[in-house]
Formats: C-alpha cells, sequence, structure tokens
C-alpha cells in the first residue's frame, strides 16, 4: 500500500459489536501481531492542538502525545512500569553510577531512510544543554560531564555525580542530527514536519485542526496494524462528548459523571469499551508553613481529622478515586501501601486544636487564639470543577468545627505568577500529576523553597532531606523504593499538604480495536499491537 | 466630505500609537507571566531552565526598552515570533483569520436580513400578535448562553438526527474529496455556528429597530407622506426606514470589531479553527507579540468601522452633511 | 423577584451553601422543587439567594454605564466639533484596549467584591451607549422642536435634557435591556478573574457556568437559571416600555 495515494473512506459505521468478540480478544494475551489484520484509523482528540513537534522544545501535553508517535528515546517504560530498552538494546551502569553506556540497536532507520546512530544521540545531548535552545528540559542534562560515542553503537555518559533519575532522563526523544545540524531549533521548519525513528510518521497539519501521521513500514519493532492515527483538536469536552456519540473520536477521558451516568446506555455498551485504571495524579490542600497559622503540626493534623477525603471522593468523583495518602500514587513502585489514611474524626480534631490553643472562647462560633480568629483562604486555580467543589466542601467541613474560610479562584497564569511563586497564599488547592520517575527532591527538599522553586509550602525536614538525597545516588530499584517508602511515611505524619484524593484514570476506547489491555502504564504502552478485524475497519486508506 | 474622511484617516496614525503604547505597558505590568503557563509546576521543568527561558524571550529587559523594539519592528510590518511556537505571529494569524471572517460576514448578513423586515413588522403594530411572540422569543434567545444553544442545536441535529456534522469544519475525509464536494461539506460544516452566531444577533437588532421605527412613524412627516398618498412600502422604507435605521449603523460599527474577541465561544463549542481562540488562547498564555498583534488589528478595526459609522450618519441624513 | 430577593432567606427551603452526598444531581421532586447540584445543594435556594447578587450587579454596572454613556455621548453630539472628536477619540481607545488586562490589573489592586464588580462593567462598557447617544441627538438638534426651543430662549442643559433626550431614548432602553442580561452572565466571566462573587455564593451568572458540566444529565440546572435571567430582562423590559410611554 502506498500512502501517498492513500484513499480514507469512511465506510458505515459498525452498529453493533458482538460483546463475544470483545470477551475472546480481552483474554486471549497472546501477541497477535501476525495474525492481526491491518488496515483502518484511530482518531483521538486534544483539547489543544499541538504547539511545536520539535520534541525538546515541547512542553504541553498535544505535542508531546504526537511525539511519542514519532520519536524513541534510548529507554522507555513497559507496561509494569519498569525501564527498559528503546533505541538502546541495553545499557550498563559503572563506578556507581558516574558512567552509564548504552548499547544502541543496530539497523534503525530515520523515516527519511539515514541510517540513526550515536552520533544523533549526542547531536541531542548538545542541543538539550545549548543555552541558545529553548529547551525548558536542560536540567537534568547539565549533570552530565562529558558524552562520548566510541563507535556509531555505543554512547558513553559521564556524570559529575551518581544520579539514578539519569537513566529515566534519557526516554528523552532523540533527534535526527543529519537533519538539524544547520537549522536553528528553535525557528526550524521541522516543528512542522518532523522526522523521527518512531512507529508513525508524519503525514499532514492543519493548524488548531487535525494532525495526520502515517505507519511506519519500516518501524524496528514491527508495522503498526492501524494505518493511520489522526489527532483532532476539540476545545470543549462537551463537544468532546457529543463527537464521542456520533462515532468521531475512537477515544476520549470521561469525567466521572460521564462515566456513571451517560456512558451507561445500549449504544456505548455497544460500541466502546470504558476503562478504569489507576490516576497518576494526586489533589492536596497545602499549607503555607511560613504562616503561624500553620506551623504547628497539631493544628495540620487537626485539619486532616476535621476532613472528610471519603464524602470528597463519593461527591466530587462519584466514587472513582481513593483517598491520597502521600506524595505518591499507588500505582508507582515507590508507594508505600502500609501508610493509612487518618479517620474522619471531628472531635479528635478538636482535642487537637484545643491542645494548640485554639479554642471558642467569645462564642461567635469560631475558633480563636489569644484574640486571632481562625480563618483563611483557600486559593485555587480557575477552570477545574472538581477543585473548585471540592474546595467548598473542606469549606463546609471545616466550618462546621468553627473555622472560616473563604475561598478565592483565580486564573492560571496569576495563580501560579502573583500567589504560588510569591508565596502570598495561605493554602492552595492543587494536583500534581506524577512523573514515573519517583524522584520528587525538586518538591519536597528544604533546598527548593526560594521564589519560583516547587517546595511553596515551605516544608523542611532534615531527615527527609537526606533521605532523598540518598535515593537520588542508589540505582538499585529495591533500595531505592526503600528509601521512598520511609521518604512517605515521614511526609504523610508531617502533613505539609493534606493529601485529598486519586482520581482514577477513566477512558472509552471505540471497541472495534483488539488487543487494548490496561495495565499499570494505562492503554496507549502497546498502541502498535492494536489491531481491527477487517469486517469492522472503518476508514479505508486506499 | 472627502477631506473630512483624508483628516480622520491621518488621525488614526497617532491614536494607532497611543493605543499601542497604553496596551503594551498595561500587558506588561499586568499579572502574570508568559512562560508560567506553558511550563509551570512540571517537576521536570527546573527554576533554572525558566529563567534561561526569560532571558531568551528578552523578558529581562525593562518594559521601555521592550515597547521600543516592538516599534520599531511594527513599522516594518513585522510582528515578531510567537512565544508558544516561535512561529511568526503574521502566519498564525493569516492562517485563522479568513474562517471567522467567513462565519461572521454570513451570520452579519443573516442578522440584517431577518433582524430589518421583523423589526418594521412588529413596530408596525405595537403589542400586535407577531411583536408578542418576537419580543418573548427574543428575550429567550438573549437569556440563554450561547454554548448551551450550541450544544442543544448539536445534539439535535448531529445526534438525534445524525443530518449535521457536530463540530469542526471539514470531514475527516475532505482532502479526499471532489471540489463540488468539498464545498457541499464546508457548508454543511459551517451552518450551525452561523446560526448560533446570528440568532442572538437577530434577536437585539430587530429589538433596536422595532424601537427606532416607532418612533419614526410617529413623526408628522410620516403622516404628510401618508397624507400625499404614498403607498405604504414607500411610506416604510423611504421615509420612516431612513430615520430609523441610524442606531443600526451605530450599532453595526460598535460591533464589527467585536467580531474577532466575540467568536470565541462559537468557535470553541463548535471546534473551528479561528482567530477568536487564537487570540484568547495568547491572552491566556500571555503570549505578547500575539496579543499586540491583535490589539493593532482591533484597533484598525474600530476605527475604520466608527469612520465608516460617521460617514453613513451624513449619506443617510443629508441635513449632517453640510455641517461638516 | 426583587421582593425575593429581599426576603431570601425567609423563602428559600434550604441553606444555599448546604452540601449533601446523599442527594447528588436529584431531579426536581416534593423535597427539591427546583433539584439538586452536583454539590446536593438546593437549586431553589441558590436561585433565591443568587437573584440578590445578579439583579444588583445587572441593574447598577447597566445604571453606570448607561449614565455615563449619555453624558459623554449628548456632550459629544450636542456640541459636535473638537469636543466630539475628542470625546469620541476616547471612545475608540476604551474600544480597542484588551479590557482583559485592565480586569486583572484592577483584581491585583482591588478585592474581589460585587461593587467592583459593578464599577468595572459600568466603566468598560459606557461607549455604545455613549455612541448610541451622539447619534440621535446628532439627528436631533437640527429638527424644528429644538430650534423652537432656543428660540424661546432655552439654555443648552435645558434643550438636551428636556427636549433632546427624551427622543432619544429609544435605542438607549433597548440597549440597557439587553445590557442587564449581558452584565449578568459577564459576572459570572469576572468571577473567573477572580473578580466576581466566590464560591460558595450563589449568582446566576455562576450556576450557568456550573450547570455546563451536567447539562446531559441534570436539565434543571441550566433550565431554571436562564428561566430566571429570561423573567428578569422580561420584568425590565416592561419597565423600559413604560418609561418610553411616560416619554412619548
Amino acid at each position: 500500500m502506498k500512502n501517498n495515494q492513500a484513499r480514507l473512506v469512511l465506510k458505515k459505521p459498525v452498529r453493533r459489536l458482538s460483546p463475544f468478540i470483545a470477551a475472546v480478544v480481552f483474554f486471549v494475551a497472546t501477541p497477535q501481531a501476525k495474525a492481526a489484520d491491518k488496515g483502518d484509523a484511530f482518531i483521538c482528540a486534544s483539547t489543544a492542538d499541538a504547539r511545536t513537534l520539535m520534541p525538546m522544545l515541547a512542553s504541553d501535553t498535544a505535542s508531546a502525545g504526537i511525539c511519542g508517535y514519532i520519536f524513541n528515546g534510548l529507554v522507555k517504560y513497559d507496561k509494569d512500569l519498569n525501564l527498559i530498552g528503546d533505541l538502546a538494546e541495553r545499557w550498563e551502569v559503572f563506578d556507581g553510577g558516574l558512567q552509564i553506556v548504552f548499547y544502541l540497536r543496530k539497523g534503525v532507520f530515520w523515516q527519511d531512510g539515514a541510517p540513526f546512530t550515536s552520533r544523533d544521540v549526542d547531536f541531542t545531548y548538545r542541543k538539550m544543554v545549548d543555552p541558545q535552545v529553548r529547551t525548558p528540559y536542560s536540567g537534568d542534562f547539565e549533570r552530565v560531564e562529558r558524552l562520548e560515542t566510541p563507535d556509531d553503537h555505543t554512547v558513553r555518559v559521564f556524570y559529575k555525580e551518581p544520579f539514578a533519575p539519569a537513566l529515566s532522563s534519557w526516554s528523552v526523544s532523540i533527534v535526527p542530527a543529519h537533519l538539524l545540524e544547520k537549522e536553528d531549533l528553535n525557528t526550524s521548519a521541522f516543528s512542522r514536519a518532523p522526522v523521527g525513528t518512531g512507529p508513525y510518521k508524519f503525514r499532514s497539519w492543519k493548524t488548531q485542526e487535525r494532525i495526520d501521521l502515517d505507519a511506519n513500514e519500516n518501524y524496528f519493532l514491527h508495522r503498526p496494524n492501524i494505518d493511520r492515527v489522526a489527532q483532532r483538536v476539540i476545545p470543549d469536552p462537551s463537544t468532546l462528548f457529543l463527537e464521542l456519540q456520533t462515532g468521531g473520536v475512537d477515544l476520549c477521558g470521561l469525567t466521572p459523571l460521564q462515566y456513571t451516568r451517560q456512558t451507561d446506555t445500549p449504544y456505548f455498551r455497544g460500541e466502546y469499551r470504558k476503562f478504569r485504571l489507576p490516576g497518576d495524579t494526586y489533589v492536596y490542600l497545602g499549607y503555607n508553613l511560613r504562616s503561624p497559622l500553620f506551623s504547628d503540626i497539631r493544628v495540620r493534623k487537626a485539619l486532616n481529622l476535621a476532613v472528610d477525603k471519603d464524602e470528597i471522593i463519593k461527591i466530587v468523583l462519584l466514587g472513582l478515586g481513593s483517598v491520597s495518602t502521600g506524595p505518591f500514587t499507588p500505582q508507582s513502585w515507590a508507594f508505600n501501601p502500609s501508610v493509612k489514611p487518618a479517620p474522619y474524626d471531628p472531635s479528635g480534631a478538636l482535642r487537637l486544636l484545643k491542645e494548640a490553643g485554639w479554642e471558642d472562647s467569645d462564642g461567635d462560633g469560631i475558633l480563636d487564639n489569644n484574640g486571632r480568629k481562625f480563618e483563611f483562604t483557600i486559593l485555587t486555580n480557575q477552570g477545574n470543577e472538581e477543585r473548585i467543589k471540592t474546595a467548598e466542601i473542606i469549606q463546609r467541613r471545616l466550618s462546621d468545627i468553627g473555622i472560616k474560610v473563604k475561598i478565592k479562584v483565580v486564573e492560571w497564569s496569576v495563580f501560579i505568577g502573583e500567589f504560588v511563586n510569591k508565596r502570598d497564599f495561605d493554602v492552595i488547592l492543587l494536583g500534581w500529576a506524577l512523573p514515573r520517575e519517583p524522584d520528587n527532591y525538586d518538591i519536597w527538599h528544604s533546598s527548593r523553597t526560594r521564589e519560583g522553586e516547587f517546595n511553596f509550602a515551605g516544608y523542611t525536614n532534615p531527615e527527609v532531606d537526606a533521605l532523598l538525597l540518598e535515593a537520588r545516588r542508589v540505582f538499585d530499584q529495591q533500595k531505592r523504593r526503600e528509601l521512598y517508602r520511609k521518604i512517605q511515611e515521614l511526609i504523610y505524619a508531617d502533613q505539609p499538604y493534606m493529601f485529598i484524593y486519586v482520581p482514577d484514570s477513566l477512558y472509552v476506547v471505540h471497541g472495534r480495536f483488539r488487543e487494548v489491555e490496561p495495565a499499570a502504564a494505562g492503554i496507549g504502552y502497546n498502541f502498535i499491537d492494536w489491531w481491527v478485524p477487517a469486517a469492522e475497519q472503518r476508514y479505508r486508506m486506499r | 466630505m472627502g477631506k473630512y474622511i483624508l483628516r480622520r484617516l491621518a488621525g488614526i496614525i497617532p491614536l494607532l500609537f497611543g493605543i499601542s503604547l497604553l496596551s503594551f505597558a498595561v500587558i506588561n505590568l499586568a499579572p502574570g507571566k508568559p512562560v508560567a503557563l506553558e511550563n509551570s509546576l512540571n517537576p521536570r521543568v527546573s527554576a533554572r531552565a525558566l529563567e534561561r527561558l526569560e532571558k531568551l524571550y528578552e523578558l529581562d529587559k525593562p518594559v521601555y526598552e521592550r515597547y521600543w523594539h516592538w516599534l520599531k519592528r511594527t513599522a516594518a510590518l513585522d510582528f515578531g515570533r510567537s512565544f508558544s511556537d516561535n512561529r511568526p505571529v503574521i502566519e498564525k494569524i493569516a492562517e485563522r483569520l479568513p474562517v471567522t471572517i467567513i462565519i461572521n460576514l454570513l451570520s452579519l448578513f443573516l442578522i440584517f436580513a431577518a433582524a430589518i423586515p421583523l423589526g418594521v413588522r412588529c413596530a408596525l403594530r405595537p403589542d400586535g400578535m407577531l411583536d408578542k411572540v418576537m419580543t418573548a422569543a427574543m428575550f429567550f434567545l438573549f437569556a440563554i448562553p450561547t454554548f448551551w444553544l450550541a450544544l442543544l442545536l448539536m445534539n439535535f441535529f448531529g445526534i438525534n438526527l445524525r443530518w449535521l456534522p457536530v463540530s469542526g469544519i471539514t470531514s475527516l475525509n475532505y482532502e479526499y474529496l471532489s471540489p463540488v464536494e468539498k464545498v457541499i461539506d464546508l457548508l454543511r460544516h459551517l451552518l450551525l455556528p452561523v446560526t448560533v452566531s446570528s440568532l442572538g444577533g437577530i434577536a437585539a437588532m430587530a429589538r433596536y429597530m422595532r424601537s427606532s421605527m416607532i418612533e419614526a412613524l410617529a413623526q408628522p412627516y410620516i403622516r404628510m407622506a401618508r397624507a400625499k398618498g404614498l403607498t405604504e412600502r414607500s411610506v416604510l422604507y423611504k421615509h420612516a426606514f431612513r430615520n430609523a435605521v441610524m442606531p443600526l449603523v451605530t450599532i453595526m460599527g460598535l460591533s464589527l470589531p467585536g467580531l474577532v474577541g466575540g467568536s470565541v465561544i462559537f468557535e470553541s463549542v463548535f471546534a473551528i479553527p479561528g482567530a477568536g481562540r487564537l487570540f484568547y488562547e495568547a491572552v491566556m498564555m500571555r503570549d505578547y507579540p500575539l496579543i499586540m498583534a491583535e490589539v493593532v488589528i482591533v484597533s484598525i478595526l474600530t476605527m475604520t468601522a466608527n469612520l465608516l459609522a460617521d460617514v453613513s450618519y451624513a449619506w443617510i441624513d443629508p441635513r449632517l452633511r453640510d455641517k461638516r | 423577584m426583587a421582593l425575593a430577593a429581599l426576603a431570601a432567606p425567609l423563602l428559600s427551603p434550604y441553606q444555599p451553601a448546604q452540601i449533601d452526598a446523599g442527594s447528588i444531581l436529584c431531579a426536581p421532586s416534593s423535597a427539591h422543587f427546583l433539584g439538586t447540584d452536583s454539590l446536593g445543594r438546593d437549586v431553589l435556594s441558590r436561585l433565591i439567594y443568587g437573584a440578590r447578587i445578579s439583579l444588583s450587579v445587572g441593574i447598577i454596572a447597566v445604571g453606570i454605564s448607561t449614565l455615563l454613556g449619555v453624558v459623554f455621548g449628548s456632550l459629544s453630539g450636542f456640541y459636535g466639533g473638537s469636543v466630539d472628536a475628542f470625546i469620541m477619540r476616547c471612545v475608540d481607545v476604551m474600544l480597542c484596549f484588551p479590557a482583559f488586562f485592565l480586569i486583572l490589573a484592577a483584581v491585583a489592586f482591588l478585592d474581589s467584591s460585587i461593587f467592583n464588580i459593578m464599577i468595572i462593567i459600568g466603566l468598560t462598557s459606557w461607549m455604545g451607549p455613549a455612541r448610541l447617544v451622539r447619534a440621535e441627538i446628532m439627528a436631533l438638534k437640527e429638527r424644528e422642536f429644538v430650534e423652537a426651543a432656543r428660540a424661546s430662549g432655552a439654555g443648552n442643559l435645558r434643550i438636551i435634557v428636556r427636549h433632546i433626550l427624551p427622543n432619544a431614548c429609544g435605542p438607549l432602553l433597548v440597549n440597557a435591556t439587553l445590557a442587564v442580561a449581558g452584565a449578568i452572565l459577564l459576572e459570572s466571566g469576572l468571577s473567573f478573574l477572580g473578580l466576581g462573587v466566590q464560591p460558595p455564593v450563589p449568582s446566576w451568572g455562576n450556576m450557568l457556568t456550573e450547570a455546563k458540566a451536567t447539562l446531559g444529565v441534570a436539565w434543571w440546572i441550566t433550565v431554571f437559571p436562564g428561566g430566571a435571567i429570561f423573567l428578569a430582562i422580561i420584568g425590565f423590559n416592561f419597565i423600559a416600555e413604560g418609561i418610553r410611554k411616560e416619554l412619548g
């Protein structure tokens, strides 16, 4: 099949999918790439258009998503979130982490036919640390002392000191030296017509409408079964949900309300498969520990007891989530399952507050301490209804025990620039989306409290500081896990945040796609193995 | 008259300068930073990397210096590159503006074609049956939010009936269609957005038309015209209409520049790649070069529209002409 | 409706901020006449309390903008020449200026209170009425009755207020009626910038905004606030028609 002569023909939508077939495919989990039919297209959507397909400049999710189809890193995460080789066949760590050697896969070609070599890795590294390149991701690579390429398929990276997260930093997309050497990466035309080593190659980009990708016939693992990927731009979530009902998109994230109440129709049961996976974000209430109000740990513990997280999950997430118990989410290998959430105990909260000196001495219904009333403002960002609702429930529960809470919702850029970065807040309600590498030194280490840095709570605990440093130096995952488990225990005990919930990730995928198997890594990890039986294919590229 | 227009046109340039200076200052001094939205709160992005970005975007320089740079470049018609993807601002606007203009022209046409006769009919018999129905309908249209109306129509025509596409401006197989099919495809996609964006306008315009027409019809010269035995049609559209149309011209002059920015709601709901969304996103991301280009475009549009309105007053009402 | 807003505490069956995990998104029933929202709060109670904010924002903001519009529009239209040129260029500047940033700057310096909302909406929307009044006055000031008034020795102010404005009020009243609805909706747009009323205080505008997420599931959350705005502007329209008949 020649792609430049491709024809995209819309076939009649398949009205109903036999549940039997779906079940069989679901349980027969052997690789079926040989038996799989080729063809069809996969249509997904994002709320914003990609900004650039130059991977090292791409900081938004839409761009990163497309770059993920086109490019590869040296390493990647498998379905169980273990690091495995991607463009690198294997690697070795020497001198306790001072040197990492990657042995590159042979016979890999760029989509324009040029061979992939260690020269491309060297080029990518040099551009990552080039001060003229507008990349936000230079941090991890500034730790590299030097990089050597003894031959076409070996890369030696020397570090100034051992740095365990370095390994995962090499999942960075490698870009072709032969096409970019003479270009200014910031303004290169490459960013609108990229060439990578990945399973799909760039076909076309209609700004704010759609990006189309074609299967890479020569992909080094195997040719993907699905001929085309199209990412549409649909800014409004309500519209996206309507498009789902016309069959205009094949994959869509769902809100809890859509998951529980709007997709339980015969149409959805027949056409789509729903997925509910543990999420990788957590929502928290971050205290400003510089404020005298929250510097007392008893107060923070009391607040934690006074808010019923299960109620929040029941109302805001309609039950589709779990209580957060610290700075890792349950699907991460660093998560410590033995840390249990504190119970909902308003009277216990009042006892603790009394110990700390807070009591309603003047009978006005609000707690006070030496003439100061217990009141503060929860600050959160506009555009996330779930967070605003959460804030309203917390406000209600705290008013039950005599704490007056105001809510202020502000636009994101102002929120970050004026309040969070300048530490001008009592309490913020926010979420962290966690990368797969658990190193969270930047969020919890006491050296990261200056303006613009991420320890905005102002958390300092020498023990945690030491453990965070230690966890960065140890390459053995078992040992690192012990360290992170200890860190989670200590942080939960200190309550610099009130950890609230981890929302589940909810999706629907059209039922014609086979081999869609949810795992710890989500569902997209084996996209090249997805396939559609010829009889059910919707789009023909001929 | 010609001299007047020339004088006004010449006046646009210093005014443009003033507006751009004021806007540049306020935009840069208002809270929020451009890089904040792109990268903030991503643990992979270090504070140092952000500082470096600020330098590359020259945000560490004082505002007046940056304004001077901007002015020099803009004088040479170079609006710079967008912060979000480093593409030339002009290129980004050029690919987004046509859709917005087409939709707005279509709906503007629809608004006038529907609102003028409706308003005149209502004015003929105020508090008559038609007038009452129209009044209720128009307040209904004005009270419901645009997104609601849009979603309702999308649900009905797109999902219940499956007659029209729900969103976007082209189908997935657009590139393989014949030219005729392409036009049909485009029109099918534009039908709902144009309807939604004009309904509110029709309601409001009909209201203005009705109110001025009632006033015009009460004037002595209308009685005179009728007494002279002119046909009703001629009385209405030749004599009364001329006097009633003034507010319409004003409103049109006022709404022209708002069209670009005001398109953001239906552009988002219908997933249309137009300029309204472009500028909205630019504002939210503090993409200064793009915002400044918008300020210039909107300013030119506003001033031309108001100039046109002033010229049409004189054209419609000869008494004003001699005064100039 | 205004009375209901004043008597809100007496009329509301529930507290507007009362959260009830047991009754999320309930359809209208005898317990909740207009149903409940996604936090289990009573829609009717929130509607009644919301009327206080929405009606006062609508009326006062539009009052401010209309007043400013009349003053500047009359000056401009009546005197013409350099006064007109100056005021109209100010209008041009105001129209071109990115209001978003003005509001952002205001947010940084002002507290979020409904008075600030009214003032900001008023100050950023007088240009329309001003141009409307100016156009009407330009057309009217050459008419016979104005000449007659001038001949009888009336001063400029008197001519404007007694003779011209009553005749120019048609479009102005239409504009004001529509602007009330606009201001009610705009209020929720401003809370998005941190300037509007903040949760859990209900207003019709923010109820509608919240309703968007539940559109396919709970029609009552959208329909009732929308209906309230509809009734409110119908009410204003009656008042406006009344004024017009009085003057005409």
